[in-house]
């Protein structure tokens, strides 16, 4: 090694030709990447790009299988987690790995040397969760926090090691706008400490922001490096996307037709121990009408989900009305034969079976509702697959499904590809009802765009649709009226022109119970 | 220097092919050292055990004696565990299938009549799908494990046929040997052709093989039971019910097990005793994973485990090792196709440490 010509000169952490292979496909393809130390470092790019490859060989997840990792200056060997903290890294998942029947401090020490005492563990855990602006009880049972609260153990446990890099995975999908605005205050001390940290998302506004280095990633190769203060959102996305994404377009005032799908008080109890309990929800959708539920993760999206589909009926037949008919304790297909389409969030094992080609998984939602088409010979129900096949073929080139051969197994489509076959299988019915949970979740933003074009395309024709998401972008981008669901409880709609993100944020956190309300403002 | 396993972008349809045949390679392989150890010559011996049966008529028609319960069991187990259904009592289901089929002739050795043998097959079907009940039951009302239940079914029901042969069913006339009346001849499954042995029981074997075939290849039952056997969560969103496939696969299967038990008993022992069954509803577990739980694979493979049972036989006469022998060929097959199917979804690659950079740069 040459010698460094000063301190400030040698980055934390360089990446020199970082490459990792799976077979013959290149997930990060000659990646060079540097952090100095003390600043935000974005990394940009979609679903599928290489982000998160290249975290996890970062953090020793992974081995890559050519290049090089620089620390301080110094190649090193990253063999496992456990050799990353000890170097310094210090890294906050997209999915925590928390155990909920236990408390805080025990989650912590579970991945600390197992001869610290707990009350220790405690202590400090409450010290660097005051000192950082991150309330936290160590006493508390993970079951009961918030998801913001939770992402904050993660946290705290990475800031235990007092890391020199903290990576951070795609943080604030799970937050409202106004825990997000406590992250980055978090982020700013750590900062301000010399910390660095790698700040992964694909949310150009909060990038641009917080960070004062972008790296963007395409396809496995940086296609860019930038300053985001001085780019646009526009320009950011290109380097993302590679070309310019389609505007979702709406007109605005649509005429609204009659009540397609009304609910009416319904409450459910919670099936398991972890799910949420729905009370007393209301909600009433015209035709011509995109009702979005905003919300953060499980407040009790997919439990309205699961009632309104159907997949779970109700005990009260009056509670869900489709088209004016009680519905309530009506199972998934005949909930079709009204008229209704259903999307639901997991694509792979709930909306589609990965082991199955894409003809298979269109009978799977259509079976009954196009008996007529799909099904021949009367009670032995032979499966026409000719038919199947011509359908799924017009599926795929409506929604413009790219995928190998002529009938893959779903499984082999990307996100974004199998999502837009999904949500095409209920569009090609021309459902009268459209229910769809997370449309556009892990998607890339070219389906993404065309997704929610289709899903205000069909309202425009005539349908009713509820879009139940956590992404604030989208639901601006489709909705008429917005409610936003919270620990169960659905708020009144809003017409979407009436209301800021601000607003929608502050009904998010809770805006049912009354405390929230302060801590909520306190943050600004 | 290490191994790598490492998961195929897709299924290879290479290798589902050639898994079952590279199993039974190795497992010859293995059988050879076996023989070896033994102190046989290990050629001599495979020959006795996998050659010798298949140069007679009348051991043909063994071998399709044999395979019949294996085929018929093995076909109603695929498709329990094709809908993740984990049927392992099919013996249970098999000996009770025996009993009830049973209990015309035994209780009317007097009637003559062309309607006995239907009714026997019918009451077996009954008995052996009622068996399966049990475990279907308790599955579906307290979420019991149904491997764990219906195994232990299987030992019920054959001390239950042994009290039976012993005491309240036992033929007065037969010298106290523990054993029923023959059965009249209306009541006896009768032979395919003149030249040998082979009963009806192998053809209803091969028309179940064929008629699930169809079924889960172009109806819409058999699309429901690779649905739920894949994903419950997807079947719910289709509209199937869970509950109701654990019902239907574990109903037929028993039925198709009771079936092959009276047929057996019928076809080819033509009286109840104690012991009805060398393990067939054991073996057909082997059968369906053999025959990658495809009804028409698995006509081949309990053709292939019925060798290893003949095999047995004769390796025991020629030159004299156990006929346990078979239980050791069976046990080395299933463990060679679980193995082998890794193949399906796996690449193994020898990694030679630090060499993995020079391919890296493309």
């Amino acid at each position: 090694m040459t010698l460094p010509e000063g301190p400030a000169a040698v980055p934390l952490l360089s990446v020199r030709g970082l490459t990792k292979l799976f077979g013959s496909f290149a997930a990060c393809n000659a990646i060079d990447l540097d952090i100095a130390a003390g600043e935000i470092h974005a990394l940009l790019g979609e679903n599928g790009a290489g982000k998160s490859t290249l975290v996890k060989m970062l953090f020793g997840v992974l081995q890559p299988s050519a290049g090089q990792i620089l620390w301080e200056g110094t190649p090193v060997t990253i063999s496992s987690p456990g050799e990353a903290r000890r170097l310094g890294v210090g890294m906050v998942f997209q999915h925590f790995s928390l155990f909920e029947a236990l408390t805080v401090a025990e989650n912590i020490a579970l991945s600390l040397d197992p001869k610290i005492s707990l009350s220790k563990i405690s202590d400090e855990a409450a010290a660097l969760s005051k000192a950082y602006g991150l309330p936290l009880d160590p006493k508390a049972h993970v079951a009961d926090l918030s998801v913001g609260e939770r992402q904050r153990i993660e946290i705290v446990r990475a800031l235990l090691q007092n890391p020199k890099l903290i990576i951070l995975d795609e943080p604030t999908s799970v937050l409202t706008p106004q825990e997000a605005d406590r992250l980055f205050e978090t982020l700013f001390k750590l900062k301000a400490e010399g910390r660095s940290v790698l700040y992964i998302s694909h949310r150009l506004e909060e990038v641009r922001r917080i960070c004062d280095r972008a790296t963007v990633l395409r396809h496995g190769r940086v296609t860019g490096a930038c300053d985001p203060k001085l780019e646009t959102p526009a320009s950011l996305a290109r380097m993302m996307v590679g070309s310019d994404v389609a505007q979702v377009h709406r007109d605005s005032a649509e005429a609204l037709g009659d009540i397609r799908i009304e609910v009416t008080d319904l409450s459910v109890p919670a099936r398991t121990p972890f799910a949420v309990s729905l009370k007393n929800i209301s909600l009433k959708v015209r035709a011509g009408e995109v009702l979005a539920i905003a919300g953060v993760a499980g407040n009790g999206q997919g439990e309205l989900f699961d009632a309104l589909s159907g997949e779970y009926p109700v005990a009260d037949d009056e509670a869900i009305r489709i088209r004016g008919k009680a519905v309530g304790g009506m199972g998934i297909n005949g909930r079709r034969l009204l008229g209704a389409g259903f999307v639901p969030e997991e694509r792979h094992g709930h909306a589609a079976v990965s082991a199955l080609p894409l003809s298979d998984n269109l009978l799977l939602a259509r079976s009954q509702s196009d008996k007529q088409a799909f099904l021949s010979g009367g009670a032995v129900s032979i499966i026409r697959q000719d038919a199947i096949r011509s359908a799924t073929r017009r599926i795929c080139e409506a929604m413009d499904v790219r995928k190998s051969g002529e009938d893959p197994l779903a499984g082999s489509l990307s996100g974004g590809n199998l999502q837009k076959f999904i949500v095409g299988r209920e569009l090609d019915r021309q459902p009268a009802v459209l229910i769809v949970n997370q449309p556009t979740w892990g998607v890339d933003a070219g389906a993404a765009s065309r997704i929610r074009q289709a899903l205000i395309d069909l309202a425009k024709a005539g349908s009713a649709v509820v879009v139940i998401s956590q992404d604030l972008d989208e639901i601006f981008e489709v909705a008429t009226n917005i409610a936003v669901i919270s620990e169960g409880q659905l708020s009144d709609p809003h017409p979407a022109g009436t209301l800021t993100l601000e607003r929608i944020g502050l009904m998010m956190g809770g805006i049912h119970e009354s405390h929230s309300i302060p801590e909520a403002a306190h943050a600004h | 220097m290490h191994i790598e396993l490492e998961k195929r972008a897709r299924v290879s349809t290479l290798f589902s092919i050639l898994s079952p045949l590279l199993a039974l390679a190795l497992t010859l392989v293995f059988g050879l050292v076996m023989f070896w150890l033994l102190g046989k010559s290990p050629l001599g011996a495979l020959y006795s055990f996998f050659v010798e049966p298949l140069l007679e008529v009348w051991s043909l028609h063994e071998l399709a004696v044999k395979a019949a319960p294996l085929i018929l069991i093995a076909v109603g187990l695929a498709i329990c565990y094709r809908s993740n259904n984990w049927n392992i009592g099919a013996e249970g289901q098999f000996t009770i299938g025996a009993i009830t089929g049973s209990i015309l002739p035994v209780m009317n050795p007097e009637w003559h009549s062309p309607l006995i043998l239907p009714l026997m097959l019918l009451m077996g079907m009954a008995g052996g799908a009622f068996y399966a009940a049990i475990p279907a039951l308790l599955k579906t009302r307290f979420n019991t494990n149904e491997i764990l239940t219906s195994l232990m079914l299987v030992y019920i029901a054959q001390l239950y046929l042994d009290w039976l042969t012993r005491g309240p069913w036992r033929d007065p006339q037969g010298y106290n040997f523990p054993q029923t009346k023959s059965f009249q001849i209306e009541a006896v499954l009768p032979e395919v052709l003149s030249s040998g042995r082979a009963h009806w029981g192998f053809i209803f074997a091969l028309v179940a093989a064929v008629a699930l075939w169809f079924m889960m290849r172009f109806m819409l039952k058999g699309f429901q039971v690779s649905v739920l056997g894949q994903s419950e969560r997807a079947g719910r969103f289709a509209g199937f019910s869970a509950r109701r496939m654990v019902w239907f696969s574990m109903l037929l299967s028993g039925a198709l097990a009771g079936l092959a038990g009276i047929s057996e008993v019928s076809g080819s022992i033509g009286h109840l005793q104690p012991s009805i069954s060398p393990g067939y509803g054991f073996t057909a577990i082997i059968v369906a994973f053999l025959g990658r739980l495809n009804p028409l694979g698995i006509v081949a493979s309990g053709l292939v485990l019925a060798l290893t049972y003949l095999g047995g036989e004769a390796a025991q006469l020629s030159i004299g090792i156990s006929d346990k022998v078979s239980r050791v060929f069976q046990g080395l097959l299933l463990f060679f196709v679980l193995s082998c199917d890794t193949l399906i979804h796996y690449k193994i690659r020898l990694v030679l440490a630090g060499a993995t950079t020079g391919e890296a740069r493309r």
